[in-house]
């Protein structure tokens, strides 16, 4: 299996990095962590911008970066970069600045072709237009384009919707799940909001004051307990999720996830279509018995089991879970106030059913 | 060819010359004064900023030594000219080009400045070259500094007097300039002449300047499409 291997270790201005990982090179790699924990330094030592004596790079068995012995310029590096801001080339056309690096790839065939890019990101209205009376979601998303054009091996995004308004923010995250979906370009994907982690990536790097925490897949690291994420007051766990049925009467849809079945609003896809799914903390409550139909309005009561917990503030819990009888499913957190622990008289390995309040379908079928 | 056309004339070669031979010379200064991190770059800003601030007849005092019969630059100058520089047109070129240097750098230079680091690392992850960057994305991006640098390059070597007068003298079609001629016609109480020549001179002092303003308005990336 293809994969990054990284070690960037040094002093910048008053800031020590020291950060190492590795991650496949496949789907969507969040580097995760609060503003000025490094991530975007280890983005722009990946693409050579940032250089640090004491580095390795290797991406898919290329080595990047050895120390000092070999060090690839940034432009012989296969990389697309979209940055914080667009930073379209504003002496050139939404058109030029597309093929900007795709005219700039020399013999190898485009994987990534013009017209698919346009079609994709939605730039078909932009072509002719000049880049100063692109909003700022048209700007970023011509940036994408442009980094795509590149042939990019690997596609590196730092924050790329940090500088947009919420309006603009929801008009580019179906593009980003489109990418995800209809490309096979790995992507480094920095981000300091975890909602955003949550919608788009499978492995998660997670950084703290310049050095790497954890890395492992998402739904692992968000209910790992020894991790500050589940601790967080929006932690959630996020599943893959398979469509069963389709309730088109109720408008409503069944889906398997390990170790039981959810009922989720809307309509999921056709029978077969795969979803990730969002269940906050804040959702999930617990109960001793299962309940009868017609006992509760909550479609989602799941059997499940402790698999540990901890007291998150000064009145509520937060409880590990693992779904399924015998507790092998997919992980679950839920948040309950301490009373209701003490009451319940819960405990690590006991089986209890998860009530599942709220199901958020993350992207889209 | 009366007098006052070659004046003109000659002057307007020299300024032509002068400024091709600076965007050349003065652009890699720019650049590197731009974006050189060495902690000695400022010595050599100060260097090239010098003519701004010396009086011309020191410079010109200076560079008549230098160039002289018996320097080794001079000896030098004279091997690669045919001919020794003082008293010559090649004289007065590589005088001007020393004048008039600081006009062509300092406004390259803030425009390099201006442009940052950004637009060349995004042109860097798109496979972009050094030159590569430099040619499609800092010259473009620096237009308006080159036009200025250009036209004010032009404008002050039309204008120079002292230089031209310690180390080129006033020989008619070889150094006998514009300022030159304006002062043999004063000193020969030809007054018509002198208006004539003086007048344009103030004509054209101000069109350069409205140029510059309004085209350096028009050539502002961050204000929109030019």
């Amino acid at each position: 299996m293809s994969i990054i291997t990284a070690l960037f270790r040094g002093r910048l201005g008053g800031f020590s990095l020291d950060a190492r990982f590795d991650v496949p090179a496949r789907g969507v790699t969040a580097l995760f962590g609060p503003s000025g924990c490094g991530k975007t330094t280890v983005l722009r030592c990946v693409a050579g911008l940032t250089r640090l004596s004491d580095a390795a790079l290797r991406v898919d068995g290329d080595v990047w970066q050895d120390g000092r012995r070999r060090f690839v310029p940034p432009h012989r590096r296969p990389v697309g970069y979209v940055f914080q801001e667009a930073s379209l080339f504003p002496h050139l056309s939404v058109t030029d600045n597309l093929r900007y690096g795709q005219k700039r790839v020399r013999g190898e065939t485009d994987r990534v072709a013009f017209d698919d890019v346009v079609a994709l990101l939605g730039l078909a209205r932009l072509l002719d237009r000049p880049t100063a009376v692109l909003s700022g979601g048209e700007r970023q998303r011509v940036a994408i384009g442009r980094a795509l054009l590149s042939q990019p091996r690997l596609l590196l995004m730092d924050e790329p919707l940090s500088a947009l308004d919420r309006a603009s923010k929801e008009d580019i995250l179906p593009y980003l799940e489109r990418l995800h979906d209809t490309l096979e370009i790995p992507v480094l994907y920095v981000s300091h909001d975890i909602a955003e982690v949550e919608r788009l990536a499978d492995t998660l790097v997670l950084m703290e004051a310049g050095r790497v925490r954890a890395v492992g897949p998402l739904a692992d690291l968000l209910a790992d307990p020894t991790l500050p994420l589940a601790r967080l007051p929006e932690a959630a766990e996020v599943m893959e999720a398979e469509v069963v049925a389709v309730d088109a009467a109720y408008g409503l849809s069944t889906v398997a996830v390990p170790g039981g079945r959810l009922v989720v609003p809307g309509v999921a896809g056709d029978p077969g279509t795969r979803r990730r799914l969002r269940i906050l903390a804040a959702d999930v409550s617990l109960r001793r018995t299962a309940t009868a139909e017609g006992e509760s309005s909550i479609l989602n009561v799941l059997p499940a089991r402790i698999t540990g917990a901890e007291p998150a503030g000064n009145h509520l819990m937060t409880v590990f879970l693992a779904l399924g009888d015998d507790g092998t499913g997919a992980p679950l957190l839920a948040r309950i106030t301490r009373k209701s622990w003490d009451l319940l008289g819960l405990a690590p390995s006991q089986p209890v059913y998860a009530m599942i309040k709220g199901v958020a379908l993350l992207d889209r079928g | 060819m009366d007098a006052m056309t070659q004046a003109i004339q000659l002057t307007v070669t020299l300024a032509l010359v002068t400024t091709g031979i600076l965007m050349l010379v003065g652009t890699p200064i720019a650049w590197w004064l731009a974006r050189s991190k060495a902690w000695w770059k400022e010595i050599l800003g100060a260097v090239v900023t010098l003519p701004l601030v010396l009086p011309p007849t020191v410079l010109g005092f200076y560079l008549l030594i230098a160039f002289g019969p018996n320097s080794p630059l001079g000896q030098a100058a004279t091997a690669v000219f045919g001919q020794a520089l003082p008293f010559s047109f090649e004289g007065l070129v590589v005088a001007s080009v020393i004048y008039s240097l600081p006009f062509a750098v300092q406004p390259l230079r803030n425009a390099f400045e201006a442009i940052g680091d950004r637009p060349l690392e995004v042109a860097a992850t798109l496979r972009a070259s050094p030159l590569d960057r430099f040619v499609t994305v800092a010259i473009p991006l620096a237009r308006g500094g080159f036009l200025t640098g250009a036209v004010l390059s032009f404008a002050h070597t039309v204008g120079e007097f002292g230089v031209v007068l310690m180390i080129g003298g006033s020989i008619p079609g070889e150094t006998k300039v514009l300022s030159i001629a304006i002062y043999d016609y004063v000193e020969t109480l030809q007054w018509g002449k002198a208006h004539i020549l003086a007048g344009g001179m103030v004509v054209f002092s101000f069109l350069v300047i409205l140029t510059v303003g309004l085209a350096g308005k028009r050539l502002d990336w961050r204000r929109g499409p030019g």
